[in-house]
């Protein structure tokens, strides 16, 4: 046996080793299967998937993209959770330090922005994919609904997101963006049939979503929690949801 | 007994092993599209305009652009319609496509010519309406919400006369009452066309048969998806070729 062999037979036959991967390290069928059951993030996937499931030209790989978005966007979300704090009085001026001043600051906040457009045109894309081949009829409808609500999140998460630089750009974005809601029948208080309800300016669905009668601070807040805890909480669980059906009714493909 | 086992088929399936295969695509994909989202974020700065200030709104005020068809809708649709209750439907439409569509062809493929009206009213209504509505939104769309030309200088001071008539006006009736009886017959009467229009065109395309299998629940929830659809490129052609503003005139809701 060559140094380099013993080397590696030393590491891989070693206590430590064998204590952190259960299996062995030859490329034999059992091992090739228990790498992916025996680890908890690749277990996520069957230990064998069908055969086109592999072909970027049947899936086009939009599901698993957007996936990594979200990812991308949490892990970059993180870093630039430490240095940003949705306060009105602070918020733009942290930006401006995350750009300038924070060491990656700039490529974080750049990296954060562009993942998140681009995790919308990914979903759009998926969606559109699964139409094509067909991959939300029976027995798939159900995870077809699940994957709308995760586009109607995903809209959502870059909603909120959009709020947070407190720029001009963000606040009369959104104020565009959440003024359709006063306008809800019954709801808005100035849509239809607002009077049946009692809905006014300070208590109807779009100061709901204000958090008062106008964007303020209280807004901001409000946004910042919707779009950190709240909406990506819900989004892994129907995530979750969204990955056991597939997994549950394996990955489509044409019939044998 | 041997015989027996011999002639027994085996299961046939065309699966391979996650590991390798599966998990090296992935992580392939992942590291080249991770490289081309740093270099892109490398490059081109995420926009940080100057501070928040409620007093001043720009000049135009544009939402982000995933929601731009929804503002572009505005133009032609009051805010409870455009902004609440066709995004509702859009969702709720989206939804109900795996219960309507109950053509077993394409599960699991791609298949056009079997599919091919279900692939063009999914393809009309998202890429050519939505992404069009889009598009037109951050292009074609400048100050005051005017139409420039992508290349136009934007100018704030243009001015547009306003030459909108309702309707029932346009047709000739003054009062009130009788124009919103004129609006909602014409309405009902835009629904009957659409709706028998397509009822004569899944006849002829899909068969008797079909409608017969499809059934009056499925037909009529797509006929009125549909129709709720078309009615958007409906009210654009109206505006923008008969400077329509409304069809319909009442003191709780406008359309």
């Amino acid at each position: 046996m060559s140094l380099l062999d013993k080397i590696k037979s030393d590491i891989v036959e070693s206590h430590v080793w064998k204590s952190i991967f259960r299996h062995g390290y030859e490329d034999t069928p059992r091992n090739r299967v228990m790498m992916v059951t025996s680890n908890v993030f690749l277990h996520l996937h069957p230990a064998k998937v069908r055969r086109h499931a592999v072909r970027m030209r049947f899936t086009w790989c939009m599901g698993g993209l957007t996936f990594l978005m979200f990812l991308i966007t949490v892990v970059t979300g993180i870093y630039l959770m430490f240095y940003y704090r949705p306060v009105a009085e602070y918020a733009y001026a942290d930006m401006k330090y995350l750009d300038n001043d924070m060491p990656f600051g700039m490529l974080m906040r750049n990296m954060h922005r562009w993942a998140a457009h681009a995790m919308i045109v990914f979903v759009w894309l998926h969606m559109f994919r699964v139409f094509l081949t067909g991959s939300y009829k029976p027995p798939r409808e159900f995870n077809w609904i699940v994957g709308v609500l995760l586009l109607v999140l995903t809209l959502l998460l870059s909603f909120t997101g959009y709020l947070l630089p407190w720029d001009q750009l963000a606040i009369w974005a959104v104020t565009v963006g959440s003024n359709m809601a006063r306008a809800t029948p019954l709801l808005g208080y100035e849509g239809p049939f607002a009077d049946f309800v009692g809905a006014n300016p300070i208590y109807d669905a779009r100061a709901f979503l204000f958090g008062g009668g106008e964007i303020g601070p209280h807004t901001l807040l409000r946004f910042y929690i919707l779009h950190c805890i709240f909406i990506p909480m819900v989004a892994s669980i129907l995530m979750a949801v969204h990955f056991w059906r597939i997994r549950r009714d394996g990955f489509s493909g044409p019939s044998l | 007994m041997a015989e027996a086992a011999r002639e027994k088929k085996l299961p046939v399936d065309d699966k391979i092993h996650t590991w390798p295969h599966l998990v090296r695509m992935e992580f392939l994909v992942a590291l080249f599209v991770l490289a081309a989202l740093v270099l892109w974020a490398l490059t081109v700065d995420a926009p940080l305009e100057e501070a928040a200030n409620p007093t001043r709104t720009p000049n135009p005020s544009k939402a982000p652009w995933y929601f731009l068809g929804l503002q572009e809708m505005l133009v032609y649709f009051d805010p409870w319609n455009a902004g609440v209750v066709m995004p509702s439907l859009i969702i709720v439409g989206l939804m109900v496509i795996p219960y309507i569509d109950i053509n077993p062809r394409g599960n699991g493929y791609y298949c056009f010519k079997d599919r091919k009206w279900e692939i063009l009213t999914f393809f009309f209504g998202f890429h050519v309406l939505w992404i069009a509505m889009i598009m037109i939104g951050t292009f074609f769309r400048g100050p005051g919400w005017n139409l420039f030309w992508p290349w136009q200088k934007w100018d704030p001071h243009k001015v547009v006369a306003l030459t909108n008539v309702d309707l029932p006006y346009l047709v000739g009736f003054r009062d009130y009452t009788w124009s919103a009886v004129f609006s909602l017959t014409m309405i009902g009467l835009f629904f009957v066309v659409v709706i028998s229009l397509f009822y004569a065109f899944v006849v002829k395309v899909k068969g008797k048969e079909f409608l017969e299998r499809w059934g009056m629940v499925r037909f009529s929830i797509t006929a009125v998806l549909i129709a709720l659809m078309v009615s958007l490129p409906a009210k654009m052609a109206l505006r923008l070729l008969f400077n329509v503003k409304y069809v319909l005139v009442t003191p709780w809701i406008n359309i």
